[in-house]
């Protein structure tokens, strides 16, 4: 075993864990949220955060085709991506409620989720279909900002992309604000009322459906953002590329405790350390007998323990069976 | 009376009609509508055993020598109403939500596939592939292996609720999926991506064809199944199950156990998908990992869903539907708008031949599963042939 390089990789390792953790904190917080409101597993946000990471590649493309890419500086054009993208995929989730879900709330608690993963399965051909159309390609990759690619190296085995740290500001940016608009603002306030108590909430005066679709709207606009952000980072995205880190934010949700936002960054950000080190490690470790393609083993394995020890999760409450 | 004569009318017609025009898909469609029709016509239960035992023994094997896809397309669909009426006991009856059961499959498919292709000889040196004969002792292997994984599974999991339980099923299934594609190392046990050839086939008695024999081998087995899930739905344990369904709580209360009936009804479910998957991986002669896809275990969900969470004849009918659909009418479909399109047809003054080519029905069978998902759940839930209970249930009302 070659122990000065595993030390050596160390810190890159930690650096790429640590963005991958944050990418998915942002997707699953649109998980837990919903989870929080309505108790359902929103099975087809992995497509909804897909969908952010296509508007951003259309954009880019097209600002690309128009020659505009090199000339506008570059955090515009990030801000422009980030936008589009949460606002597409906010009404998206927000038409998804509206369309599938609603209709089925009181409904016994399997058939929503069997709707949600009908609704996962429909949007990947439907992007799928519209990009084959439209571009005739299933693949795409996002068109490269020579800004962003721009590296720094910390020393002689660690080196940080400006794309890597703008990811990382972008997504704590994003969680901050969320945590402010939650706890600090009156629409947050309603939307922790619905998901105590349905009913004591409306007798309140609270609109349930609407705070249920704004709670829709903020977790599919973190969904896309995070889908931007994937996209900038990862570089090459397809119809069906939102599916495994999709349930991996799940994974996520739950090891933070589901329902519980400080819990989704938290369990994001260790799942991706803990994924970050079973791809590096296991090769080294084992001689090469089981490799970096056992990693999302390792993270189905990580959920299942914790279901089994600790269903409630790292931060989790008791989560109580609907009566 | 006239009742009996359509029925014995509509099946002889459609059969003659195959033998007439055996390239007509559409013509193959409304014999089977014909065997639908006969199932339900108000005909004395003697003469409804006798057609569609004299339809499904005689008339397809006929067919079959006329189109010998067609007989390929019934042994499929023989394949997946297993498949269906397996996870019907899992989520039809125990109301258990598995989105992983086509590991089930894969766990049968690759225990005879490893052990009926030479690829054994790389594991334990020499001797394989066993004889053809122990096909038959590995419909047993496979049945157990497969209930065994499903213990497995059921046993740290089963306590969780209905939605967790729904995810960490599905995990189940893409680790099965991702140990199948990486077993080539370090010792290679299912030899990765490029999957396992070639398979032997059991020994076939007489002289009929391997088409023929597969045929008749799936229809027995489809049969037992059947016969299987009837009595299990009466008995203590299938009303432990939708006791369970219900109510767990009040379940418990009333003395089901609850662990055990659970484990009971995974390992039921698993074992009729580890039977066909020895059948699938002997009819395809090679098989690897992308057969298994979670793809796969929701379209069998989606069959399930779609005929009714619970019933034997729905799963059978969603299972056909489904399946028919997928091998016949989007492939027809497809061939159909290319040859409009080829022609230069014109609708509403718009040249078809300006359509994009991406536009191919067949390619899109996860928008098709999805559609029949979401519009079951919301417009009819209970299926198209209800179980009267589940029905109730689903309605809201008791």
């Amino acid at each position: 075993m070659d122990v000065p390089l595993l030390i050596g990789i160390f810190p890159q390792v930690l650096l790429d864990g640590l963005i991958l953790g944050f990418m998915y904190a942002l997707i699953a917080l649109g998980y837990t949220m919903v989870y929080g409101v309505l108790e359902f597993i929103n099975f087809a946000h992995s497509e909804i955060f897909i969908v952010g990471a296509f508007v951003g590649v259309e954009i880019l493309l097209g600002l690309k085709g128009a020659g505009w890419l090199e000339s506008l500086p570059w955090p515009l054009v990030l801000l422009l991506l980030l936008v589009a993208a949460m606002t597409v995929s906010g009404l998206l989730a927000v038409t998804v409620e509206r369309v599938a879900y609603r209709p089925l709330r009181s409904a016994p608690r399997l058939i929503p989720l069997i709707s949600a993963i009908g609704v996962s399965f429909f949007l990947q051909d439907l992007i799928r279909l519209v990009e084959s159309v439209w571009r005739n390609a299933f693949n795409l990759v996002y068109p490269t900002l020579d800004a962003l690619n721009h590296r720094f190296e910390l020393t002689e085995t660690l080196d940080v992309s400006v794309k890597s740290l703008v990811v990382i500001v972008a997504a704590l940016a994003m969680l901050w604000v969320l945590h402010m608009l939650v706890n600090r603002t009156k629409i947050g306030t309603a939307v922790r009322a619905v998901a105590e108590d349905q009913a004591a909430a409306s007798l309140m005066g609270i609109d349930v459906n609407r705070i249920i679709s704004l709670t829709f709207l903020i977790g599919g606009a973190m969904g896309g953002a995070a889908g931007v952000l994937f996209g900038v980072q990862y570089g090459l995205i397809n119809p069906y590329s939102g599916f495994i880190p999709g349930l991996k934010a799940f994974t996520a949700a739950v090891l933070g405790g589901i329902g519980n936002i400080p819990g989704a960054m938290v369990g994001g950000i260790v799942l991706g350390l803990l994924e970050a080190f079973a791809a590096s490690y296991l090769g080294l470790l084992t001689g090469g007998a089981f490799g970096a393609e056992y990693k999302d083993i390792f993270a189905f394995s990580v959920l299942i323990l914790i279901l089994v020890f600790r269903p409630k999760g790292l931060l989790g409450e008791i989560v109580r069976e609907r009566a | 009376m006239t009742r009996a004569a359509l029925a014995i009318g509509l099946i002889a017609a459609s059969a003659w009609a195959v033998a007439t025009f055996p390239r007509s898909v559409l013509v193959f469609l409304l014999f089977q509508g014909s065997l639908l029709h006969a199932y339900l016509a108000p005909i004395p239960r003697w003469l409804r055993v006798a057609l569609l035992a004299a339809a499904l023994l005689v008339l397809m094997p006929v067919i079959g020598a006329y189109n010998g896809y067609y007989l390929e397309v019934a042994t499929q669909v023989g394949i997946f109403v297993a498949l269906a009426l397996g996870l019907n006991i899992v989520v039809g009856l125990a109301g258990l939500l598995d989105l992983g059961y086509v590991a089930f499959f894969a766990v049968g498919a690759y225990s005879w596939a490893i052990f009926g292709s030479p690829h054994a000889n790389l594991i334990f040196g020499g001797g394989f592939p066993l004889a053809a004969g122990w096909f038959w002792a590995f419909l047993v292997v496979g049945l157990l292996v497969a209930a065994g994984a499903g213990v497995l599974l059921g046993l740290p999991v089963l306590r969780l609720r209905g939605d967790y339980l729904a995810i960490v099923t599905l995990g189940f299934g893409e680790v099965i999926r991702v140990l199948a594609n990486n077993l080539d190392k370090p010792i290679n046990i299912t030899n990765g991506p490029k999957g396992i050839t070639p398979i032997s086939r059991p020994p076939v008695p007489f002289d009929v064809s391997y088409a023929e024999a597969f045929y008749f081998l799936v229809l027995a087995i489809v049969g037992v199944v059947i016969l299987v899930n009837r009595r299990l739905e009466d008995s203590h344990v299938g009303r432990a199950w939708e006791a369970i369904r219900e109510d767990e709580l009040a379940a418990q209360a009333m003395g089901v156990p609850l662990v055990r009936s659970k484990l009971l009804a995974f390992a039921c479910g698993a074992s009729f998908a580890g039977v066909m998957g020895v059948v699938f991986s002997a009819k395809q002669v090679f098989i690897n990992p992308e057969s298994f896809t979670f793809l796969e275990s929701i379209g069998v969900l989606a069959m399930v869903i779609l005929g009714g969470m619970g019933s034997i004849p729905g799963a059978v009918v969603g299972a056909t539907v489904v399946t028919v659909l997928n091998l016949q009418v989007l492939k027809g479909l497809s061939l159909w708008l290319n040859e409009l399109k080829n022609a230069g047809v014109t609708v509403f003054g718009l040249s078809l031949a300006d359509l994009p080519t991406q536009l191919e029905p067949a390619k899109y069978e996860r928008m098709i599963f999805g559609m029949i998902l979401v519009l079951m759940m919301i417009f009819r839930p209970q299926g198209i042939f209800p179980v009267r209970r589940r029905a109730r249930e689903l309605a809201g009302k008791s």
